[in-house]
């Protein structure tokens, strides 16, 4: 089991030019509701999305994804009918519901990568100790996000578990996949988006080898 | 006989910020970079930069919305956060050695924090802490710690 969540790759510029995200099992919750209770919700962009009211598995920030088993889409009902609208109403009661935690879009990815490149930019300006580079590793409760920064200035941003050990070598890894298929392909233009295959390709090969030697091993890969 | 090297690990400094953007208290013990900025403008980008972050962890978390940052490293220092459920902020520059400065974080909240700040009946909510006691307390804390 790869621990490894994600991988980003911002230009010099701040823009994310690559981002792939490790398969894994997104978190789905059905439970049945007799009557309307309790929860709250919110339409934010074109999801119907847990506001309040927690309860049987369901948490703040899932999305309603199926309403009697018919997929939500865009807010409303294969039926055309909006989604918010016909939770509101009695008649309809009893129902079946089924959220799911839905993965972040490619624009809100965009604008948080691009916010962690102003974020690395302000550490060094407020590092107390001098020469410091930016952030090398953020840790949150339930990921850590390694960062590294080339002389060029392009960071490639792994998201891990947070028993990953060193992620060093990946991301140098990472880096000379980076020069050997991105910068090498002639089609390529730098600072664009990355649309080459063998980058991907080799890429997934990569992840998958380093999650394999560190299941064989039994411990983080050092 | 032995010669047994002691890691000389080190704390630069510390800023207390409450919920509503107010920096109740700074201290540095090791400081050798100023940030170019006056140190009001500094503590708006520490806690702009905090709050960013945050948001950050909390958006680009696919699997739990719990944020819970506990912290960031770089080349040469290393960030300790602690938040308290009232939204008391504390944030820690160590250098890179120290594993966690959680514990320690705690101890100034709970310990010397509640102890000396808010069951001061002169300190008032909101404002730069003046406590002596709060103040020769802590500077005494951050000596006691194997890491100085």
């Amino acid at each position: 089991m790869s621990s490894v969540i994600s991988v980003y790759i911002i230009s010099k510029a701040g823009g994310l030019i690559f981002s792939h995200d490790q398969p894994s099992p997104t978190a789905e919750v059905v439970a049945r509701f007799p009557h309307q209770q309790g929860l709250v919700l919110e339409e934010v962009d074109r999801n119907v999305v847990v506001k309040f009211g927690e309860q049987h598995g369901i948490q703040v920030g899932y999305s309603l994804v199926a309403i009697n088993g018919q997929p939500v889409s865009n807010r409303c009902l294969p039926s055309g009918e909006n989604a918010a609208q016909y939770l509101n109403s009695p008649d309809n009661y009893p129902l079946s519901l089924k959220f799911s935690r839905l993965k972040t879009s490619i624009n809100e990815r965009i604008m948080l990568l691009s916010m962690f490149h102003s974020i690395y930019a302000i550490s060094v300006k407020l590092s107390p100790e001098n020469k410091s580079s930016g952030i090398q590793c953020l840790e949150a409760e339930t990921f850590k996000l390694h960062c590294l920064q080339t002389v060029t200035g392009v960071k490639f941003i792994v998201i891990a578990d947070r028993k990953q050990g060193s992620v060093d070598d990946l991301l140098k890894k990472i880096y000379e996949l980076y020069a050997d298929y991105v910068l090498k392909n002639p089609f390529y233009a730098l600072d664009m988006p990355i649309r080459c295959e063998l980058f991907n390709v080799n890429l997934i090969k990569l992840l998958e080898a380093e999650s394999r030697s560190s299941y064989l091993t039994g411990t983080t890969t050092a | 006989l032995l010669a047994i090297e002691l890691v000389n690990m080190t704390i630069y400094n510390l800023y207390i910020f409450d919920r509503n953007c107010q920096c109740l208290y700074y201290k540095a013990w090791n400081r050798n970079k100023k940030a170019g900025i006056s140190l009001e403008e500094e503590f708006k980008l520490m806690y702009g930069m905090i709050f960013s972050i945050k948001s950050l962890i909390s958006r680009l978390s696919a699997s739990s919305s719990k944020d819970g940052f506990l912290g960031y490293s770089t080349s040469n220092y290393k960030l300790n956060f602690y938040e308290t459920p009232t939204g008391l902020k504390f944030v820690l520059n160590t250098d890179t050695n120290v594993a966690s400065a959680r514990d320690a974080l705690q101890h100034i909240y709970s310990n010397l924090y509640v102890d000396y700040v808010v069951r001061n009946p002169v300190q008032r909510p909101g404002e730069w802490i003046d406590s002596e006691m709060f103040k020769s307390q802590l500077d005494s804390y951050i000596q006691s710690l194997p890491f100085r």
